[in-house]
């Protein structure tokens, strides 16, 4: 039973993986480029980190606590690094496509 | 089972290194290297955990964290460079 549920978790934390990276690849301009990695690929890490939470939570002795800490980290990190690459991009004055929305929300260079 | 599904999520982390390498070899500006560059580390924190549980071990948890602190770290220095010129002032 814990079986099934590791490897539904570890399919569905790949799946999110690569999304995000196919995001990364096909996406038209950077703004909307920013949206994979930061969002799809880090649930996906969160994903595939319960899983081995699980897996070393049953086949060893004790509650394996290290998978918490970089779920974590990761949930806390990966904003901050997305605002920072979306400042930069917004100080470089990036191109960007017709049908990127919100472009009139860029104030001037902060 | 668990075997089979661990080498099928290697195969497709894999391929999202790949596809992350191909847009930073690309990549159009300085931010989109920047952004794949994060998202290689991501991958490999999670390349790295896929192997402490193909191994049966929690040994590796350890170099995953230092990854993803060093990742983070440097993303953010590298990103506090473009915009002032300046890492720390």
């Amino acid at each position: 039973m814990t079986e099934w549920i590791i490897s539904i978790l570890l399919l569905i934390g790949g799946t999110f993986v690569l999304v995000g990276s196919i995001g990364l690849v096909k996406m038209p301009d950077f703004f909307m480029r920013l949206h994979g990695p930061t969002k799809a690929t880090t649930l996906g890490m969160a994903s595939l980190l319960v899983a081995a939470m699980i897996f070393f939570s049953t086949t060893q002795e004790g509650f394996s606590v290290n998978e918490i800490l970089i779920t974590l980290f990761l949930l806390i990190t990966a904003p901050v690094s997305g605002y920072m690459m979306i400042k930069s991009a917004i100080h470089h004055k990036l191109d960007s496509i017709e049908r990127t929305k919100g472009k009139n929300n860029i104030e001037d260079d902060v | 089972m668990l075997e089979n599904v661990i080498l099928i999520v290697f195969a497709m982390i894999g391929v999202s290194l790949l596809l992350n390498l191909w847009r930073l070899l690309i990549g159009p500006s300085v931010p989109d290297r920047i952004l794949a560059l994060d998202t290689m580390y991501i991958n490999t924190i999670a390349l790295i955990i896929l192997y402490g549980m193909s191994m049966g071990t929690t040994l590796y948890f350890e170099a995953a964290l230092l990854i993803a602190m060093l990742g983070f770290v440097s993303t953010v220095a590298v990103c506090k460079y473009l915009l002032r010129g300046d890492i720390i002032e």
